[in-house]
């Protein structure tokens, strides 16, 4: 099958796309692990508090009276989802806008692009600390995840833009304009395979960027914060001092895994970028040379 | 009998810098002619880099407004062409076929692909029956088939098969007009006639008209029926294709055909002593 | 090296006397092959396979091929101008200049450096890859040349705007920036720049195709008084014949990564001997000429994966059995006049082939 025989190579051949997969890999089996949790992971006390790493209890427990270990696993599980939906959600929007933008032109991409300035400059830090000053307990996780990704799709969606431009001007789109394609089967079909890179690397940074937008907010405290998260973990880590007492297990596993997942993911994006680029695309395929 | 197409004074202008100095070019200036749908012909455009035919074939396919005078094909303005339905009407009529074949298709998609939307897309075809047949049809006109094209990546096929398919995918509609800008000047040179030759082909076995534009005079003298010779947006003379050629009037003509380099004419004559001869300044 | 322009030296003047009657350029067995691995696929591409002629002084050597002939990757190995993945397999690149012969591949990287421009230059194709955009047209000359012609910057400049008179260009676009210029202006410019250290041998690639017709005719005919008034030989590549036809003294043709001919230039149009080149010029449509013209059938073979034998014989209408089987060596039928098949030279021995 081709697409397990691109994996196959790709493990074969290209060390950080390797190095990246098992990194993920371990985030991903950590988050996987949650759903056999033996203990609730929103109950508290259920240990004895501030054990040390042991056999017992691989990353200590907590002063809250939680397995950190188990606590991590449901964490990551819920900041890697929250990472995950809030890049699908603006990859999404950035793509329709910077297509669109990009092969219309005229008032259609000034319109676009206004919208998309505008969403740029918004300093998003602030707001989001706004959105949960007005809304306070209403926060959920969906719609902070709502706010998130409608605060990040507009940087990329000018880098799409520029693309799309350039693709534009290539005789291949005149040719399928020519064949009666409709702007949606243009976009999609012939455009969006060039596009794909870029896209995939974008993915990867706005993960890395809206976990790091959840830490820091959990971390302030301006989350959800019965919910697990990496973030949470920190900030009921700082309420109970816990680096000042010595529990400092309880700060570091969470932030070691958090750094791993930006690692892996980071790895990824660049060994898969050079795989999914046209140009070697070609030069495999045979074109080119 | 209304003609096939009228380009009635047709002008194209563009003008760039803001409030402070306006830069003015003027790509075309006034172009007149016409074709007749009574008989196809193959109608050249010669023109240099600069002279606007690329500008003008644009206008011709309807991609470009002109900001003066009007473009009618079949007696209707191309302006008051603008919903989609009209748009497709169009382009079933009038296809292009442009100049580097190796650009005309997406490197990472299929050949045949472009044909079978064009024939779903213009000819009502729906099943996979319908819509290869038609594929078919189309690329035996130009001397392929659809077993040879089927599955093909761009990269697998050489200038010139790439250029018979973009015109076999512009022959799928059946348009009355095909608008060919410099369709050979990237193939090489031993491929180029199977082209040319094609092209007489198309019009005397298919009935379509062709709008030639080129900077080759050879390969003008050798098809076209009748002419223009565009200079600076502006045409500068015009006429049977053989008559204007052997005879030019027009300095800039004149300039052009002593500036084509001779082949072979050079050697039936008696070559002087010195094989490489002062040229006129 | 003189900068005074009315004493050049002419091709044997000098202390190398006996060099002057060696060939300039002599390339033997050239093989250069594009060697690529991606991803666990390795693919090799023979550009160019075993190429072998000779240059010599003050002529024009026409090199004529169509796309993914190899013409291209000959001239740019011939220049040491490549990079892996494209690397030399075997074969040498000997060049004789006045101080003797050399294998440009045998030298030091900062011996190719002194002689690039001021013994052999390149012309290419897009006059933009030489002329720096954002710099003026006189410090692009000092930047090049400068460092091979030597003496003050003054006594340079002076020597540049002679050598611009020279060549008929008005001395005031040195302080032009090339956007300012018409391509063809660019085109002549570079020549000049390529000419002004007084190369003995000068490759130009494709310089006039993507002029218009009347300029193109222009700069061959200033290319062609560079060559004579310098004495200097030139390799010129070009796909368009018209252009060999009225500016090459011998051409040489080149099918598939091979040279299948190679003669004077009249003789290879008056009278070719491979089918490949015959078909060549008999298609190519002239003015005045109103004979029916066909195409080649098929296409140029895939240079990763040539076909077995002759490169040429799938598309040969004269092609025997022994086609298929063993490649033809370049032999010479007539004087000065060599040909790589297999049918002409039964055909020059009064044989036939089955």
């Amino acid at each position: 099958m081709q697409g397990f025989a691109v994996f196959r190579d790709l493990i074969r051949y290209n060390f950080e796309f390797a190095a990246g997969l098992v990194l993920v890999g371990i985030v991903v089996l950590m988050a996987l692990l949650s759903f056999v949790s033996p203990y609730p992971p929103l109950d508290v006390y259920v240990v004895a508090p501030d054990a040390p790493p042991s056999w017992d209890f691989i990353f200590g427990t907590s002063s809250r009276g939680q397995d950190v270990f188990w606590q991590l696993t449901v964490a990551i599980r819920n900041t890697l989802s929250f990472g995950i939906t809030v890049a699908v959600l603006s990859r999404i929007i950035s793509l329709v806008v910077g297509l669109l933008a990009g092969y219309k032109g005229g008032w259609v991409d000034r319109v676009l692009m206004s919208i998309n300035d505008t969403f740029i400059v918004i300093p998003f830090f602030p707001i989001l600390i706004l959105f949960y000053f007005i809304m306070r307990d209403a926060m959920s996780w969906t719609s902070l995840a709502l706010i998130t990704a409608a605060l990040g799709w507009a940087y990329d969606a000018r880098l799409i833009r520029a693309m799309a431009m350039s693709l534009r001007t290539r005789e291949f789109t005149s040719q399928a304009y020519f064949s009666g394609a409709s702007t949606r089967q243009i976009l999609v079909q012939d455009h969006l395979p060039f596009v794909l890179p870029i896209l995939f690397s974008t993915t990867m940074n706005n993960i890395n960027w809206s976990i790091g937008i959840e830490v820091t907010l959990s971390v302030l405290g301006f989350t959800d914060i019965n919910t697990p998260t990496i973030g949470g973990m920190i900030y009921w880590a700082n309420q109970h001092a816990a680096l000042v007492s010595g529990v400092w297990w309880w700060v570091a596993f969470p932030i070691a895994l958090v750094i791993m997942l930006f690692v892996g993911l980071f790895l990824l994006a660049i060994s898969m970028n050079e795989y999914i680029d046209p140009r070697s695309r070609l030069a495999r395929m045979g074109g080119g040379a | 009998m209304t003609a096939l197409l009228e380009v009635r004074q047709a002008s194209k202008t563009y003008t760039s810098g803001g409030l402070f100095g306006r830069h003015v070019v003027r790509a075309v200036a006034g172009v007149d002619f016409s074709l007749t749908s009574e008989r196809p012909e193959v109608f050249t455009i010669i023109g240099e880099s600069g002279s606007g035919k690329s500008t003008l074939a644009r206008m011709i396919l309807n991609s470009v407004p002109p900001s003066g005078g009007s473009i009618l094909f079949r007696g209707r303005d191309l302006a008051t062409i603008r919903s989609r339905r009209d748009r497709l009407a169009f382009m079933g009529e009038v296809q292009p076929v442009f100049q580097n074949p190796f650009e005309a298709f997406n490197p990472l998609k299929r050949l045949d692909r472009y044909l079978y939307l064009a024939a779903r897309r213009f000819c009502g075809a729906r099943t996979r029956a319908d819509v290869e047949g038609l594929a078919d049809a189309a690329l035996r006109k130009v001397g392929l088939s659809l077993a040879e094209v089927r599955g093909r990546f761009p990269h697998e096929m050489s200038g010139g098969q790439l250029q018979r398919v973009a015109i076999a995918r512009a022959l799928v509609p059946e348009p009355a007009l095909v608008v060919a800008d410099e369709p050979v000047s990237m193939i090489d040179a031993s491929l180029r006639m199977t082209i040319v030759n094609m092209f007489r082909t198309l019009r005397d076995t298919f009935g379509v008209s062709i709008i030639y534009i080129t900077h080759d005079l050879a390969t003008a003298y050798y098809i076209s029926d009748r002419l223009i010779i565009m200079e600076k947006g502006e045409v500068v003379e015009s006429g049977p294709a053989r008559a204007v050629l052997d005879a030019p009037s027009h300095p800039y003509s004149i300039k052009l055909l002593q500036a084509v380099l001779p082949v072979g004419n050079a050697w039936r004559d008696e070559m002087p002593a010195e094989p490489r001869s002062q040229p006129a300044a | 090296m003189s900068l005074a322009p009315d004493v050049h030296p002419g091709p044997g003047s000098s202390a190398g006397s006996a060099a002057a009657t060696a060939p300039l350029l002599e390339v033997s067995g050239l093989k250069a092959y594009y060697q690529m691995r991606f991803f666990g696929i390795s693919r090799e591409v023979r550009a160019v396979d075993d190429v072998t002629f000779t240059i010599r002084r003050n002529e024009i050597y026409g090199l004529a091929g169509e796309s993914s002939s190899g013409k291209s990757t000959l001239i740019k190995t011939i220049a040491r101008a490549i990079r892996p993945p494209l690397n030399v397999v075997g074969g040498t690149v000997v060049f004789t200049f006045e101080d003797g012969r050399q294998d440009i591949y045998a030298m030091s990287p900062a011996q190719v450096a002194a002689i690039r421009w001021s013994r052999l230059s390149y012309v290419t194709q897009g006059s933009m890859n030489v002329l720096n955009p954002v710099r003026r047209i006189r410090s692009t000359f000092v930047d090049f040349a400068a460092r091979h012609l030597g003496g003050s910057r003054r006594d340079f400049l002076a020597a540049v705007e002679s050598h611009l008179a020279r060549l008929s260009l008005d001395p005031r676009v040195l302080d032009a920036y090339p956007h300012e210029l018409s391509g063809g202006m660019r085109q002549r410019l570079t020549i000049a720049l390529a000419t002004i250290c007084r190369p003995e041998f000068i490759i130009a690639d494709e310089p006039t195709t993507a002029l218009d017709v009347v300029v193109q005719k222009g700069v061959l005919a200033m290319l062609r008084e560079v060559q004579q008034e310098m004495g200097s030989s030139i390799l010129f590549v070009t796909h368009d014949m018209a252009v060999h036809a009225n500016l090459t003294d011998r051409l040489g043709i080149m099918y598939a990564g091979r040279l299948v001919e190679e003669g004077p230039t009249r003789e290879v149009f008056q009278r070719p001997l491979h089918p490949y080149t015959a078909h060549l010029i008999a298609s190519l449509p002239r003015l005045g000429d109103d004979m029916r013209k066909t195409g080649l059938p098929g296409a140029p073979p895939s240079l990763a994966d040539p076909p077995t034998g002759c490169r040429f014989h799938p598309r040969c209408p004269s092609a025997v059995g022994l086609c298929r089987e063993a490649s033809p060596p370049m032999e010479e039928l007539e004087p000065g006049h060599r040909v790589a098949c297999h049918v002409a030279k039964a055909h020059a021995e009064g044989r036939r082939l089955s």
